[in-house]
């Protein structure tokens, strides 16, 4: 391997000196840059995560406004040109009666165009929590107050996906983040105290670890999910989903953290600290801890999108989060029946990020893993 | 040997004890307790129970004593088969659950072949041929299969069926044979109706094994005595299949032990969507309705079964792999 790595590097004796020199974090991303996926991906999910910042800003209208005249719109597009040249626009919407079921339904109509504005006003909102404001990227000027842009259609009770959509990639994305960070800290520290102290402690560890990966971890959850109060709000359910998540999912990070410690424990620069009279601290966060720290990075990419599907088949099932939270498991809930399904497709668009996600996730994993060792 | 073996079964048991305790957990966590949830079940029907009456039945199920004897009164009624009674169906446990439970573990089985026998041929093949157009396909399909959640794929492909094919594919059964005893004719109906879930099931399993099979294989045909058996003029089949298949297929025997429990989990969210009568729609209505002694034994048997199935892996990976086998002797 260190063959291919020196031979991405720029020709002659200067690369050479340059990679004697490099930093073990600049050799990471040398290594890491040449593996085009993982480039692919790292791009990939750092969008989907600036969605999660500027959901709102992003949203075309609110997404928890119901408006029952409106529901299962199907996809509207934004169309760019009209008779007069570049003028994008979309179809305001018309009561039709239907002559049978007397039903009104809402549909498009080519008669009536509404133009599309950049930075429009809309419904407001706290930008980063903290702003308020009320300046979306897409917005309508004029219209009534069924009409909007519904680039992803509208759900049963007429709120626009797309928007909900925006909004719950920050729910599932959010949550995937905080289950990771809970799993890491027990994953180190009981994945450290393993491979440090090793003896019955380490057997002990060992021990839970196997017990917790031999049992199947759905019901688990589902069973500890119902059990939440129905009285707490979105918050307290949003941290407990969390909690349970990550109570079962910080084993593998253990593993490659004590993986890792046994390794380090024998090496000469470890060896040489002790014998200099470093403290044990000073061993495990000065000397232990950069040496593997990308591998726990890789780890840490590859337990999130466990963590967001954990999330989102809670969630789907009806036990994860609970309405007015939004999240990709929310969403992909109105698609359970069948029927409803087959008469609005597009209620399943929510699976398109839940598997981009995953698989850049996946992909940006692979990479940091081979990059963790520059020298291997 | 035996220290393995022994070992192993230690390991086993104390797992099932730790189920076991997770259940129970399950069975304590709503507020109140069962009594409380009976009588409130029964008040709901218009049948009222007197102060007296709740005591004793509080007695009769242990209710006044500490947790930890509750608990292992609980324990010792399961052990003889008692699971308590489900407040929804006002049934034993057992008799709701039924065939249910058979039905999951066959289900989950069938993944587990499906899987197996996907994945070893394109294991293979992808190793032998890496790099081909074969092997970059095969690679793109396991991504895919990595990436979408099975409950998904089961949704998208119930869609699809009903879509364009304008049938329910969701199901074990056709209608005639629900509610039928069994009979040849209704296991020849399960029979057909399982594969679907199945590959449904198997798909996410079959990318990481074939993943797995394809680096080790790789490993092993690097070796020189792959060359050596070249060398002698072993046909290329041969030399292929005699002996780095085989070294490589260890990893991918054991494979059984993580894959069988993830497989038995996502049986739970996939018969949800398919409708397939396992215990995962059961387990959904009893959590909801807070039926909490048929979630508590679904849970433990549904735990206990999957440890079950783990050890029998690892005896036949005893038997298969003499390393193991001299490993646990020394």
């Amino acid at each position: 391997m260190s063959a291919t790595t020196i031979a991405a590097l720029p020709d002659g004796a200067v690369a050479e000196a340059r990679f004697a020199q490099a930093t073990q974090l600049q050799l990471t991303w040398w290594r890491f840059r040449r593996h085009k996926l993982a480039m692919v991906s790292l791009v990939v999910v750092a969008l989907f995560y600036s969605v999660a910042v500027f959901a709102d800003f992003l949203a075309t209208s609110d997404p928890h406004a119901t408006d029952a005249r409106r529901s299962f719109i199907p996809p509207q597009g934004i169309h760019l040109f009209d008779d007069s040249g570049f003028n994008p626009h979309v179809y305001g919407l018309r009561g039709v009666r239907d002559p049978r079921s007397f039903k009104l339904a809402y549909t498009p109509d080519p008669a009536r165009k509404l133009p599309v504005r950049l930075f429009a006003q809309g419904y407001s909102y706290h930008l980063f929590g903290l702003f308020e404001t009320d300046i979306h990227l897409l917005g309508l000027e004029g219209g009534a107050r069924t009409d909007g842009i519904f680039l992803l259609g509208t759900d049963q009770l007429g709120r626009d996906l797309f928007s909900r959509m925006m909004v719950a990639t920050r729910v599932s994305l959010s949550i995937g983040l905080a289950g990771v960070a809970l799993s890491l800290l027990l994953g180190v520290l009981l994945g450290g105290i393993s491979g440090l102290y090793g003896g019955w402690v380490d057997t002990l560890i060992q021990r839970v670890i196997e017990v917790l990966r031999s049992i199947p971890t759905i019901p688990l959850w589902m069973g500890l999910a119902a059990a939440l109060p129905n009285t707490w709000s979105v918050t307290q359910v949003y941290l407990a989903i969390t909690v349970i998540i990550s109570l079962i999912g910080w084993t593998e990070l253990a593993r490659v953290v004590r993986g890792r410690f046994l390794s380090l424990r024998e090496e000469d620069f470890v060896v040489a600290a002790e014998l200099a009279g470093a403290s044990q601290m000073r061993i495990i966060f000065r000397h232990m801890l950069p040496s593997f720290a990308s591998h726990v990075i890789a780890a840490v990419s590859l337990a999130l999108p466990a963590m967001i599907v954990s999330e989102t088949s809670l969630s789907f099932l009806g036990l994860g989060l609970r309405p007015p939270a939004v999240s990709w498991g929310i969403l992909l809930q109105d698609a359970q029946n069948i029927q409803v399904l087959s008469g609005a497709p597009w209620l399943l668009s929510a699976a398109v990020p839940v598997t981009l996600v995953i698989l850049a996730f996946n992909f940006l994993g692979d990479g940091l893993r081979d990059a963790a060792d520059p020298y291997g | 040997m035996l220290i393995y073996l022994l070992r192993r079964l230690g390991l086993a048991l104390v797992t099932c004890v730790f189920i076991s305790v997770v259940a129970f957990v399950i069975i304590r966590l709503p507020p109140g307790d069962f009594v409380d949830a009976f009588i409130a079940n029964l008040a709901a029907s218009g049948s009222s129970v007197s102060a007296e009456q709740a005591e004793a039945m509080r007695r009769d199920y242990g209710l006044d004593q500490p947790v930890l004897i509750q608990y292992v009164r609980w324990v010792g009624r399961v052990l003889h088969g008692d699971f308590g009674v489900s407040m929804v169906w006002r049934r034993p446990v057992t008799e709701v659950i039924g065939d249910r439970l058979w039905l999951t573990m066959v289900v989950s089985l069938a993944a587990l072949f499906l899987t197996w026998t996907i994945a070893l041929p394109i294991g293979i093949y992808s190793a032998v041929r890496q790099y081909s157009l074969g092997d970059y396909f095969f690679t793109t399909l396991g991504f895919i299969g990595l990436a979408v959640p099975n409950f998904l794929l089961a949704l998208i492909l119930m869609y699809l069926g009903f879509r364009y094919l304008g049938l329910n594919v969701g199901g074990l059964f056709s209608a005639e044979y629900v509610q039928a005893p069994w009979s040849l004719a209704r296991v020849w109906d399960l029979t057909k109706h399982l594969p679907l879930p199945a590959a449904v099931l198997a798909l996410a399993g079959t990318a990481q094994l074939i993943r797995i099979m394809r680096a080790n294989l790789l490993d092993e045909l690097r070796k020189p005595y792959v060359v050596t058996a070249r060398a002698k003029g072993l046909t290329e089949r041969r030399a292929i299949l005699k002996y780095p298949v085989r070294a490589a297929l260890n990893p991918f025997a054991s494979s059984i032990a993580y894959l069988f429990p993830y497989l038995v989990s996502g049986s739970i969210i996939v018969s949800l969507v398919l409708g397939l009568p396992t215990v995962g729609p059961l387990l959904l209505q009893a959590l909801v309705a807070q039926d909490m002694f048929l979630a508590g034994a679904i849970v433990l048997l549904l735990g206990v079964m999957t440890v079950v199935g783990t050890l029998v892996s690892d005896l036949l990976l005893m038997w298969i792999d003499p390393r193991i086998r001299l490993e646990g002797g020394a």
